[in-house]
């Protein structure tokens, strides 16, 4: 993709895609690490597949959401096999971009009334 | 682990490479930290569940990368783009046109349920040249009672008629039928009822159906016209029925059905052929056994009935096959002539990919080196090519659909099928088949090769070399296989122009210009007095020979090629019945002035007159060939003949027309005075063809000679307005349809292969620029380098030639029946093709060579 493209293009996006993202929010992954860190964030409630997971990371490294993290970890931490995972600076406009258009479609849920207002 | 591993396969062969080793390490570790044998069990659901998901996705995520790289490719070259995609929509569009009329006319199943069990029955007449004759109506009865190998067999004959009572009166062409026709057929009305067999009888009120076509045109598409009474030829017919839209029978002409009513005169003569059978067969019975349980009541009928019957036996063949063998024959020459396009397509396709692989020779090495897989390469390029067919079939869909209606003309008339192919989801099958084929057969050749070459030694120099090397004998061999194509495509269509030629210049036996046409034809019963009709004839043509510019004018029963049938048994000089019972003529009532209107030569004695009328002794003039065969050597005139039962006596000699069209011989021709015809008698012929002859604009004409009819009687509708050119030219229209295809079809093939041999030369020289550059400095003179360049145009073309001679000769001897006689092995046709052939490959050598004499010696010694 190339770099003019608007974030908000982008969205929405995929579920797998977004938890993605937030999970290399903080800190540079590998895939297991991604897939074990967003089944932790969500209580277990999400668990992406190997074949969904490197799908979405392909699909992610063409769209300049994510590249391969070059630092690597200390080596007694590490496997050689395992590839590092980090977010881009366009992928975390894009992350924001889907938070606000999720975060908007609740503030609209909580003016309908189908849930309860912050209190 | 080798389970899961094993399903990663469904992956595209990159991914896995890519992530293949991961997720496997990720499964495994998933499946060590599975503390029981359920959670084992759900990782594996899950793992499968991911796969199965995910796969297919990744495949489409690939493909529409493909796909958009090769967009993007083929927009950096639009050129070679466009010449692509222009080549494969000519070959798929005109092999769309040729398969689907094939389709249309001889392979698909016709519009009616259990069609494979429809027949059509005849009389076999082989014995006097006549293997499928109309039946007449007691033997058609005696069929019906006696025939066990149908579930029903009905009788039909086509009839005009006048239509009055609703608006204008209006000429109606529809079927007179026995009520089990639908029950044949077995389509129910979509309004009211069909005809059923109670209809058949005399005393029953009569009915009608009408198509769908008369109902919305002339009735508005009301639903209350059941029980409406409208006149058929004075006779007060009952709407009982209207069919759904698209049921037609037996030609998509018809525009009602009544019910056949024999008369008294109908069930005594066993000579008067003219009905024509159609039956189902049982379910258990084949058409085998029909056609042995027809022969022997044939046979029967034949003992009981030896003077109209004598060696009559039964012919049944599948309603399907009432296709003549010559429409056939042009339909598979057209599609033969169409895959020879298709080929000459692909192949110039396979060479334009070929010298666009090798020109990208250095980007896919560079690919290559820089890590790209071969098979990654190889499926980039295939999916470029099934980007290129599958425009070019889109394309070849619109050629197609526009192309259609100028073939239409190659649809027989003889079948209850549309007049053209509607484009539906088995011809656009068909076109995806095509693209398909072609982008694989002649996509494949090019993109191994090409992956094959992306290596590192690609980057070397003269690697560019050694390839081109292979490319150019692959493309020679390309080039050779369109100059043969086209050779062949050539040869048919000049047999076919000069079998064309050949019809054109057969002699009809009249002279067709400057003679208007029209039909108007009488209403029964009112006209069924012979006085009554020749009143109207006589005020009709009276006041149309006092028009200034009106030469003559005539009626006649049927213009001849118009209507071919109306043959007879004869008999001359009250000799016995011939026992072979082989002579029979052609007959038609006419009025004075008809021989003289059409400039039928009068050879002897003298044309029927006024005066020929009932009081006078019956009279009739015959064709030449007539007297010949009757009388050879003798005087013809005041000899006996009788012929429908009547005596006559011969008063004059015409020349012989051509009645059954310009490419059949004719039966001799008799002509009676239609003055002489008994009241009732002969209804069929009662005059109805009106023939001018005029030395003015024929079309000028048309208003006087309508308020002409319309004053001897108001209710006469007037249809078939047309000239005798262009009934003549009719007879040819099939064949200049099919000659027009396929000298198109041979233009088309001759300008592909010129570029094809232009591509390839210059290929050739721009590889050879060094080498021609040393040679002129070593001293060769440019008029040598301009003819070795020609000679190997010159050569390719000498290959193709005698590769396509072989084929020619194949196609001509295939083509014969549709020849007319021209010899299949015609030298100068094919003399005259190859001519042809070899000037258009020197054609396109010529750029090329030109282009090779202009090389500076010096320039390219240097760049070497």
């Amino acid at each position: 993709m190339p770099p003019t493209t608007a974030p908000e293009s982008l969205v929405p996006l995929p579920p797998a895609v977004f938890h993605i993202l937030l999970s290399l929010a903080d800190e540079d992954r590998h895939g297991y690490a991604i897939i074990q860190d967003i089944a932790a964030r969500t209580g277990g409630e999400v668990t992406l597949g190997a074949g969904t997971l490197y799908r979405s990371i392909q699909r992610m490294l063409e769209q300049d959401l994510i590249v391969e993290s070059g630092s690597r970890p200390a080596p007694e931490a590490d496997d050689e096999r395992r590839r590092y995972y980090r977010v881009t600076a366009f992928g975390r406009k894009v992350a924001r971009a889907e938070a606000e258009r999720l975060a908007g479609l609740v503030q609209l849920a909580r003016q309908s009334g189908v849930m309860p207002r912050k209190v | 682990m080798s389970w899961y591993r094993a399903w990663l396969r469904l992956y595209p062969l990159p991914f896995r490479t890519e992530y293949g080793d991961e997720m496997a390490a990720i499964f495994a570790a998933r499946w060590r930290a599975a503390r029981s044998r359920r959670e084992r069990m759900v990782l594996w659901c899950e793992a499968l569940l991911d796969i199965v998901a995910s796969a297919p996705a990744a495949h489409a995520d690939l493909l529409k990368q493909d796909v958009r790289a090769s967009a993007r490719s083929l927009r950096r070259s639009p050129g070679f783009a466009f010449a692509a995609i222009l080549v494969a929509a000519l070959g798929i569009g005109a092999t769309t046109v040729a398969f689907g009329l094939v389709d249309h006319v001889l392979v698909r199943p016709l519009p009616f349920p259990g069609a494979s069990q429809l027949v059509k029955l005849y009389q076999d007449q082989s014995f006097r040249g006549y293997p499928r004759i109309e039946l007449s109506p007691p033997n058609f009865l005696d069929w019906k009672r006696e025939a066990r190998s149908f579930e029903r067999i009905a009788a039909y004959t086509t009839a005009s008629v006048n239509l009055v009572g609703e608006g204008e009166p209006l000429r109606l062409d529809g079927v007179v039928a026995t009520g089990d026709l639908f029950g044949v057929l077995g389509v129910p009305a979509a309004l009211g009822r069909p005809l059923t067999s109670m209809d058949d009888a005399r005393e029953r009120p009569r009915v009608m159906v009408l198509s769908h076509r008369l109902w919305t045109t002339r009735f508005g598409a009301s639903p209350d016209v059941l029980g409406r009474t409208v006149r058929l030829d004075d006779e007060p017919h009952t709407i009982v029925g209207v069919m759904p839209p698209h049921f037609s029978f037996p030609t998509r002409e018809a525009a009602f059905w009544a019910p056949k009513r024999f008369t008294d005169y109908d069930l005594e003569d066993r000579t008067n052929w003219y009905l024509q059978g159609v039956a189902r067969l049982k379910g258990d019975v084949t058409l085998v056994q029909a056609r042995a349980e027809m022969s022997t009541i044939a046979a029967r009928l034949a003992e009981a009935y030896p003077d109209a019957n004598a060696r009559n036996g039964a012919a049944v063949i599948r309603l399907r096959d009432e296709v003549s063998g010559q429409s056939r024959l042009m339909l598979w020459a057209l599609a033969g002539a169409s895959l020879c396009m298709l080929l000459i397509a692909c192949t110039n396709l396979a060479s334009l990919l070929l010298s666009r692989a090798l020109d990208r020779h250095r980007e896919m090495a560079v690919r290559a080196a820089l890590g790209a897989g071969r098979e990654r390469l190889a499926r980039q390029m295939l999916t470029e090519h099934f980007v290129l067919a599958g425009a070019g079939g889109l394309g070849g869909i619109l050629l197609a659909v526009s192309g259609m209606p100028l073939v239409a003309r190659l649809v027989p008339s003889a079948l209850p099928i549309p007049d053209a192919p509607a484009l539906d989801a088995r011809l656009l099958a068909l076109v995806v088949a095509l693209t398909l084929a072609t982008a694989v057969v002649f996509g494949v050749l090019p993109a191994v090769k090409l992956a094959g070459s992306a290596s590192v030694e690609g980057l070397k120099s003269g690697a560019r070399a050694s390839a081109g090397r292979s490319t150019e004998r692959l493309r020679s061999l390309l080039v050779v296989g369109q100059v043969a194509a086209s050779f062949v495509l050539l040869v048919s269509a000049g047999l076919l122009i000069q079998a064309l030629w050949r019809v054109q210049g057969v002699a009809p036996g009249f002279d067709s210009t400057g003679v208007l046409t029209m039909r108007t034809s009488l209403p029964e019963p009112r006209y069924e007095a012979t006085a009554r009709r020749q009143q109207f004839y006589a005020r009709v043509l009276d006041e149309l020979r006092a028009r200034p510019g009106v030469r003559q004018a005539a009626y006649i029963s049927f213009l001849p090629m118009v209507m071919r049938g109306g043959i007879w048994p004869v008999t001359v000089d009250g000799r016995p019945e011939d026992p072979d019972n082989t002579h029979t003529a052609s007959l038609r009532l006419i009025t004075p002035g008809f021989f003289d209107a059409l400039r039928i030569p009068l050879l002897l004695g003298r044309d029927v007159r006024d005066s020929d009328d009932l009081d006078a002794p019956l009279v009739a003039v015959v064709s030449q060939s007539f007297a010949q065969r009757h009388w050879p050597g003798q005087d013809p005139l005041g000899r006996q003949l009788s012929l429908a039962r009547e005596a006559l006596t011969v008063v004059g000699i015409v020349g012989d027309v051509k009645v059954r069209g310009l490419e059949r011989e004719s039966e001799p021709q008799v002509y009676l005075s239609s003055a002489q015809v008994p009241d009732g008698a002969l209804p069929f012929y009662a005059p109805k063809d009106l023939v001018i002859r005029a030395d003015v604009a024929l079309e000028s004409l048309v208003p006087a000679i309508r308020s002409a009819i319309a004053r001897a009687d108001s209710e006469v509708p007037v249809s078939d307005v047309r000239s005798l050119a262009s009934v003549v030219d009719g007879e040819t229209a099939a064949r200049e349809v099919q000659v027009r295809v396929l000298a198109g079809f041979a233009a088309m093939a001759l300008l592909l292969a010129a570029v094809g041999v232009h591509g390839l030369l210059t290929f050739s020289v721009s590889a050879r620029m060094g080498e021609i550059g040393v040679r002129l400095a070593l001293g060769a003179t440019r008029a040598r380098i301009l003819r070795q360049v020609l000679a190997k145009g010159f050569l390719l073309a000498s290959i193709g030639l005698v590769a396509g001679t072989m084929a020619a000769a194949w196609a001509a001897h295939v083509l014969k029946a549709l020849l007319f006689g021209v010899n299949p092995g015609d030298r100068l046709v094919y003399a005259a093709a190859g001519g042809v052939c070899i000037l258009m490959a020197l054609a396109g050598s010529l750029l090329p060579a030109i282009r090779a004499t202009r090389v500076d010696p010096l320039k390219t010694i240097r760049a070497e």
